[in-house]
């Protein structure tokens, strides 16, 4: 038997001839010529490593003889002048090697993604309390964790911003207000029958990876240097480090074999670490490893941007409208970092799933004194999706109307089907299909009838049930992003190499990537090894976001692989005399009418013929254009669509909670890996969840934030996920060519999670129909007894 | 500095420590027992449970000194002869992990689960008493029905054994 390069056990899961798994929902049939690996339940390329622990993360690489520790320096203080930093105590604690400043720096102190706005070190002034100003290098992290507190700083410190208000009154942006909009809005919403104004305040949300930011440098020689970083975006470190080191790219090398989690949270925020851990190997001319503990990761890090959304809409006495006008105001913190993007989709989403005969969606990106606002699943998407979801809640209200009857006047249909952006929904059938369908299937109208009658009863508990659907973009807006590259060799033992630019999070990418070319070459998935994402294979890489990792990587390893199998088949061709179209790859064999040979003995040959086994491939994404200056264009290749229905309990005396039901119907297309795929609406709808729920950023009146860590900051816990918990794949095949038809699935699902947020408005309603529900996000307890209050309950 | 004598995954070990090393830095550390992961620092995200005489245990929350004589088990040390533990095969044939840094933890507080609450456990129960271990990945449903079919399978386990 061919050996197994995974170590994974695959190859007696294929012997044994059951099914990889029971989670098998959504697998299309096998048998004749169909595919063979994808579309198919595989466990995670890890998985067999990650239940005996040995799955390496950065953290547990052996570190090079010599390695110091770094600790970082933080701000005492959120905004002002640096007027004296005096780290003498700091270079005389026990331990401590070397300290380093921005003055240490040899090229530009500048880590920001684009706009030079945001230091690596503090030099002049500080913008937000933790900030990193000083870094320690000592023998040992707790000598470094201990020196790094010395330092004797002083500030001229100001009031900092730290809401909407603040940053409203000095009026201070990051990046210019932004624009876009379809018809006169002024004048629909005078000639609607009906008009509300609403505000909703949303908040932030922590990334909460398990696995901390990390990053280990090696020096090398030359100026050469090799950076592990625990990050999404490899080229960005690489870039960052070279203009932080002033060397040119190629002697950065920027490694990752997996995260523990990332969720945006490692985009952009990862690159600091990694950029810090080189300079002081720079400096020092030793290894240096940076693993930030969790209470300074929560302090330095950005998180998913807070909001306040200020809204009117015009609407008739069926709850149809006819004019959104939106304000989206938002917390970016103290550089632009990606914010440009993030709230850019915020408004692409402002419709969700509804049409908007005129619309005015417009943006604000304000400066506040607190970390960096930066990339969070769902990238802005879910903010807009959750004001349009509470506006069409307040219609229900105001109109009588079931939500659910509301929402499905106000669905994308045929000839109400372009957006806000003039970009055309093309699968109005499948929105509806998946909230019919969903409809039907969670037994929604009976379910409405019996809460009602509960809620009628009158007592403090009330129940809630809502139904909501999710519309989302998949593509990075800044268009030249959407490319990838792959590098895959094939040895003449047959067994495989597979490489590309996409990381690995825990999202099942390179599993996903695998089964594509397995499929490709006609072999077992444990002949095809994966390896570790590193720019020196696959260079100028976007980052792995948007939900895109397997439409783009998926793509450029399929082109890679094809380019060698037709190599390989030409080969075979020559042999057999045969055409080439004949030669068939399938079961580890490569075979012509009634010639056959293995996989292996093929490469051999080939390379015996001088024939080149090994290819890069490469994807650009087609049909897409976006120009943000004039507002037209098609920016993203496809929406990804789903709907879940949420019910939960509520206690308006103590504004407790429970989720106790929610079913979900979402589309990934033909999905590649139905496993892997439900594992990731599963888990996106409880963070998103969590985000709307129990986990609330709260910063003191100086800019410290007060919830930084686990023990104040509430992220859901087994017991918190409600144990009837239903999610089917919608049977689907992508209208566009993407990979075998499937679609993406990062990141749609968290928002699955607004059907929560809404079904506790709607159990808050029956205390004052008639009335919008005055809830803002997270609804936590306090926030729904504050609600309640408002209502006339909560007493 | 002191010295810590205790046994490991089957395996006596002597160390001299600083008497402030937590258990978790003497396993990762001293003896390059990776699989034990730090995730909160704080004792509150549980992915450094291992077992201390049989017991779940934060080991981040644990000097290394109080487990003089005691007998310490981690994620590395509990498949047999090459054949992975009952609850280890569940976690994987069930999808119980995504980025699985979070995984050692929960397969160890499994294991614990089991040998406190015995090996028909119901959904409930494993909700509950999974609440010390955070997954930011999963959503958790994957991972209780890996818990509940790995309790299972270390029944099968026991009959066989007892026979």
């Amino acid at each position: 038997m061919a050996a197994d390069l995974q170590g994974d056990g695959l190859t007696r899961a294929e012997g044994s001839g059951r099914p990889p798994h029971p989670v098998d929902r959504g697998a299309v049939p096998r048998g004749g010529d169909g595919p063979v690996h994808v579309h198919r339940a595989y466990p995670h390329d890890s998985a067999h490593l990650h239940v005996q622990g040995a799955a390496s993360y950065l953290d547990d690489l052996l570190e090079p003889e010599g390695t110091l520790h770094l600790a970082v320096g933080m701000s005492p203080a959120a905004r002002g002048r640096i007027a004296a930093m005096d780290l003498a105590p700091v270079r005389a604690a026990p331990g401590v090697v070397r300290v380093v400043t921005a003055g240490d720096i040899p090229g530009r102190n500048d880590i920001s993604p684009a706009l030079g706005d945001e230091t690596l070190l503090a030099d002049t002034h500080v913008a937000f309390h933790g900030q990193a100003m000083f870094l320690v290098a000592a023998t040992t992290r707790d000598a470094a964790r201990r020196a790094a507190r010395l330092g004797r700083i002083e500030i001229e410190a100001q009031e900092p911003s730290v809401t909407v208000e603040d940053a409203e009154r000095r009026d201070e942006r990051v990046l210019p207000d932004y624009a876009f909009g379809r018809g006169d809005v002024a004048t629909a919403l005078k000639a609607a029958p009906r008009m509300l104004e609403g505000r909703l305040r949303i908040g932030g949300q922590e990334h909460f990876y398990l696995e901390g930011q990390a990053a280990l440098a090696i020096p090398g020689e030359d100026g050469a240097i090799l950076v592990h970083s625990s990050t999404q975006h490899p080229t960005e470190v690489q870039h960052v480090v070279a203009r932080i080191l002033n060397v040119p790219d190629a002697l950065v090398t920027c490694e990752v074999r997996r995260m523990g989690g990332a969720f945006g949270g490692k985009e952009s925020q990862a690159t600091q670490w990694a950029a810090l851990a080189a300079l002081a190997a720079r400096v020092t001319g030793r290894p240096c490893k940076l693993r930030l503990d969790r209470d300074d990761d929560f302090a330095l890090t950005g998180k998913r941007h807070d909001f306040r959304v200020d809204y009117r809409l015009g609407f008739d006495a069926d709850g149809r409208v006819s004019a959104y006008d939106v304000d989206f105001l938002a917390c970016c913190g103290h550089s632009a970092d990606l914010s440009q993007g993030v709230v850019d989709r915020t408004m692409f989403h402002a419709d969700n799933a509804y049409f908007l005969p005129a619309a005015r969606v417009a943006s604000r990106r304000l400066k506040t004194n607190t970390v960096s606002n930066t990339a969070f699943r769902g990238f802005g998407g879910p903010q807009g999706m959750l004001a349009i979801e509470k506006a069409m809640d307040d219609v229900a209200r105001l109109t009588g109307r079931d939500p659910l009857d509301v929402r499905l006047a106000n669905l994308y249909a045929p000839g109400r089907d372009e957006t806000p952006f003039g970009m055309k929904v093309e699968e109005t059938d499948t929105l509806r299909a998946i909230m019919e369908g969903l409809e039907r299937s969670s037994g929604y109208r009976e379910r409405r009838a019996q809460v009602d009658a509960f809620n009628a009863g009158g007592g403090w508990l009330r129940r809630g049930l809502a139904l909501t659907p999710v519309k989302f973009g998949i593509s990075f807006t800044l268009t030249h992003l959407n490319q990838a590259g792959a590098l895959v060799h094939v040895y003449t033992d047959g067994s495989v190499q597979l490489n590309h630019g996409g990381t690995e999070m825990g999202q099942g990418l390179y599993r996903k990537v695998a089964q594509v070319v397995a499929e490709e070459f006609g072999i077992g998935l444990e002949r095809v090894r994966i390896t570790a994402t590193t720019t020196d294979k696959v260079p100028n890489t976007s980052p792995t976001a948007a939900s895109a990792g397997s439409d783009l990587n998926g793509m450029a390893a399929k082109v890679a692989a094809s380019t060698i199998r037709a190599r390989m088949a030409g080969i075979a061709a020559a042999l057999w005399g045969v055409d080439e179209e004949a030669v068939r790859f399938r079961d580890g064999m490569v075979a012509a009418g009634a010639e056959s040979m293995t996989f292996a003995d093929l490469a051999r040959a080939c390379h015996q013929q001088r024939v080149h086994l090994s290819a890069t491939g490469f994807y650009r994404t087609p049909n897409i254009t976006w120009d943000r200056a004039s507002a037209t264009g098609r920016p993203f290749f496809y929406f990804a669509y789903g709907a879940a229905c949420a019910e939960v309990l509520v206690d308006t005396l103590t504004g407790e909670n429970r989720v106790t039901r929610v079913d979900i119907l979402h589309d990934v297309g033909a999905s590649l890996n139905p496993a892997i795929d439900i594992g990731q609406i599963e888990g996106g709808f409880v963070q998103g969840m969590g985000w709307l729920t129990t986990e609330e950023l709260v910063y003191a009146p100086d800019g410290r934030l007060l919830t930084h860590a686990p023990a104040t900051y509430k992220i859901p816990v087994s017991s918190d996920v409600p144990a009837d918990f239903r999610v089917e794949l919608f049977p689907n095949s992508a209208r566009q060519d993407t990979i075998y038809r499937s679609k993406a699935v990062g990141e749609p699902p968290v928002m699955l999670a607004n059907s929560v947020f809404c079904a506790i408005a709607d159990a808050l309603a029956s205390l004052d129909p008639g009335r919008p529900v005055p809830l803002d996000a997270p609804a936590t307890p306090e926030a729904i007894l504050n609600a309640a209050l408002a209502l006339g309950g909560g007493r | 500095m002191t010295t810590v004598t205790l046994t490991v995954n089957g395996q006596s070990v002597t160390q001299a420590i600083d008497p402030r090393t937590l258990l978790v830095q003497l396993l990762r550390e001293n003896l390059r027992l990776t699989g034990t992961h730090v995730g909160c620092d704080t004792s509150q995200c549980g992915a450094c449970v291992v077992h201390v005489n049989g017991v779940s245990v934060k080991s981040c929350t644990m000097l290394a000194a109080q487990c003089e004589g005691a007998s310490v088990t981690t994620i590395e040390g509990i498949a047999q002869g090459g054949q992975l533990h009952p609850m280890q095969e569940a976690f994987r044939e069930h999808h119980g992990l995504q980025c699985g840094y979070c995984t050692p933890g929960m397969i160890m507080s499994a294991i614990d689960i089991v040998n406190r609450k015995g090996t028909a456990l119901d959904e409930e129960t494993v909700r509950h008493e999974l609440e010390g271990n955070i997954c930011r990945c999963t959503g958790y449903h994957n991972i209780v029905k890996a818990v509940i079919a790995g309790a299972e399978a270390m029944a099968g386990g026991m009959r066989q054994a007892a026979e």
